[in-house]
């Protein structure tokens, strides 16, 4: 393993700003995997670092294939996350909406031009990233159809679900997406949590890179069997709202099978305790999100379902 | 005439409204309709004193208002209420969110409402105050799409420069884009700085939508005479300066004046070693529209904006 400083800016009074790789192997730019790029993305600089002592462990043992090489950046902000902010600290604008940066520009478009720079020449790219919402998903790959997707690919990670989404106007501006159009074989995932710790599902990303690096003869391992992927459009999963602002009480997990009219959660007045709502299960199906937040706000989507028919 | 434009209800006890004041002239024919909009960024303030300016001016002399003035202050109120520049709760840049959805979450329900009541505007000025970091002077910003739509309209106005950008996909969720994509031309100012109120040009940019209301047949009353704006020819018409080091910026040079290149437009100074890191210099000769307001700079904070020109232009 070989550790480096891929990108630097000085600061002012602070220790200067850094990005630090991770480098196993070395020939082929076989694969990147990207952890935090912001502040509150805890699981994902922790599922880089198990990522970290896996493969170290992996190229102690010569498991690593000849002329591959592997980068990992566990954190591409380690300023936010030092202290408790999601976004950049000074400015608040967030890397992940500066692809592919611009290394005269402003400091958060440098910091993505550095980062890019040296990243975009990999075939594959993984980034452990979180969703915009506060809640809890199943762990899956999320793919954003730009025409240069490649579902079979993915379905290499072994995780039960791949998710497919039309890209939008912000969209254009993240690191996968940019990724993709530089041709680099892109995957965003997805595991159970952000700013708290989910050991399980950091593993089960772990396993499922090193499914991926299996399959595409980047290190010799054979893990536990994977899943057989679903493919999912993101426009299929179906939302169940809350009509009302309160106090959320969910009843169920991810990944918990529901039936259709099965109470999924309640909103309770903070005040008084008076139920507000009842949230029941608009389909049969699987609970795929889940809000995780003692607070709503209504009208969010506090649960998203994938939809199955009953004899599935 | 106030008006709740949409409203939501909060956890705890509270209700989340978007008001507007509708000034009607004292005769049955409404007339056309210019909507003014500031507030979408909780942190800039100088479309305050606009709206308040405005409001208290046709109201001294209401006979002469022939159309309707639609006023909505505050687009997002948690935000300027808790000096919160985005949506508080949410992280989110309310600019970046439209046209929104009527069955979407919260704050895509609120975008779309302020759509439908905005649609139809003969006019709509977005007044935006550039945000804490940087001084503007008094501009309309417009997307090359809109061009030859938008720029007799931001003439209208009394502001010193009309800036013709190109067209990101990022900006394509904003609201300026948003309604001008359904046909209600809407002109974006930026003047000033976050969190302030510049009284001198709040009331030129009053002076200049009382000129505009009057070209639009809105106002019949006595109008000031309005300047004539630069206009950017392309993007290569404006230099962005940008820090090459982190530090305290220390201006030198005048906002809104005329500097030629390698002029001096402040220092980049090391307080714990007492050196200048950096001395921000122009690299063209033109004026010099955005400057760093907030002293303290990363590597790659802007400094400054200069448009190009030559001395006889300018």
């Amino acid at each position: 393993m070989k550790k480096s400083v891929l990108f630097k800016i000085n600061s002012l009074y602070r220790d200067n700003f850094r990005v630090t790789g991770y480098t196993f192997g070395s020939g082929e730019k076989a694969l990147c995997v990207v952890g935090n790029m912001r502040g509150n993305e805890i699981q994902q600089i922790y599922t880089c670092s198990q990522l970290i002592q896996r493969l170290k462990k992996l190229e102690e043992e010569g498991r690593i294939r000849e002329g591959r090489e592997i980068l990992v950046i566990p954190s591409c902000n380690p300023h936010s996350m030092n202290i408790g902010k999601r976004f950049w600290p000074t400015d608040n604008t967030d890397i992940n909406r500066m692809f592919p940066g611009y290394d005269l520009g402003e400091t958060t478009q440098r910091i993505a031009a550095g980062i890019f720079d040296v990243i975009k020449e990999y075939k594959n790219g993984i980034q452990l990233t979180s969703f915009y919402m506060p809640g809890v998903f199943l762990p899956h790959l999320r793919m954003m159809t730009t025409g240069f997707e490649n579902t079979e690919l993915a379905k290499k990670f072994g995780l039960p679900y791949v998710v497919l989404r039309n890209t939008r106007p912000y969209d254009t501006t993240t690191l996968n997406y940019n990724w993709q159009i530089w041709e680099t074989n892109a995957f965003s995932l997805y595991t159970t949590s952000t700013d708290k710790i989910d050991r399980q599902s950091a593993k089960l990303g772990v396993q499922s890179i090193l499914n991926f690096m299996a399959a595409e003869e980047m290190i010799d391992y054979k893990g536990p069997a994977g899943y057989q992927s679903e493919i999912l459009d993101d426009r299929e999963l179906v939302s169940a709202r809350v009509r009302h602002s309160g106090i959320f009480e969910c009843l169920v997990q991810v990944g918990q099978e529901v039936s259709k009219g099965e109470r999924l959660a309640r909103v309770l007045d903070p005040c008084d305790g008076e139920q507000k709502e009842e949230i029941d299960s608009p389909v049969d199906g699987i609970i795929f999100f889940a809000h995780d937040e003692p607070l709503t706000y209504e009208n969010t989507a506090v649960f998203k379902i994938i939809k199955r028919e009953p004899n599935h | 005439m106030v008006k709740t434009v949409a409203s939501v209800g909060l956890p705890v006890d509270e209700v989340l409204k978007i008001r507007k004041n509708s000034i009607f002239p004292d005769r049955e024919d409404c007339g056309k309709r210019i909507s003014i909009v500031t507030g979408i960024h909780g942190d800039e303030l100088e479309g305050q004193y606009v709206c308040y300016e405005l409001i208290h001016r046709i109201n001294q002399a209401k006979e002469y208002l022939t159309g309707t003035v639609d006023v909505y202050p505050a687009m997002n109120p948690l935000g300027i209420d808790s000096i919160t520049r985005g949506i508080p709760a949410f992280d989110l840049d309310m600019n970046r969110i439209f046209p929104g959805t009527k069955d979407g979450a919260m704050t895509e329900y609120l975008a779309s409402e302020i759509m439908n009541d905005l649609k139809g505007s003969d006019v709509c000025i977005d007044i935006h105050a550039s945000n804490i970091y940087l001084t503007e002077i008094p501009q309309v910003r417009i997307n090359e799409l809109h061009r030859e739509w938008l720029v007799p309209l931001a003439e209208k106005l009394n502001i010193d420069f009309i800036w013709i950008h190109s067209n990101a996909t990022v900006l394509k969720s904003t609201l300026a884009f948003s309604l001008n994509s359904i046909g209600t031309p809407t002109l974006v100012v930026e003047m000033g700085v976050g969190m302030r109120i510049t009284k001198s040009y709040c009331d030129q940019l009053v002076d200049g939508i009382f000129n505009l209301m009057k070209d639009m047949g809105i106002w019949r009353g006595p109008v000031k005479p309005v300047r004539k704006p630069m206009i950017s020819a392309g993007s290569d018409d404006v230099a962005f300066l940008n820090a090459t080091s982190a530090g305290i910026f220390v201006q030198e040079a005048v906002h809104g004046q005329y500097v030629r290149k390698g002029d001096l437009i402040g220092k980049i100074c090391d307080p714990l070693e007492g050196i200048v890191r950096d001395k921000v210099l122009s690299p063209v000769d033109g004026i010099l529209f955005t400057i760093r307001e907030y002293p303290v700079v990363d590597e790659g904070s802007l400094i400054a904006r200069i448009l190009r020109r030559t001395e006889e232009k300018a």
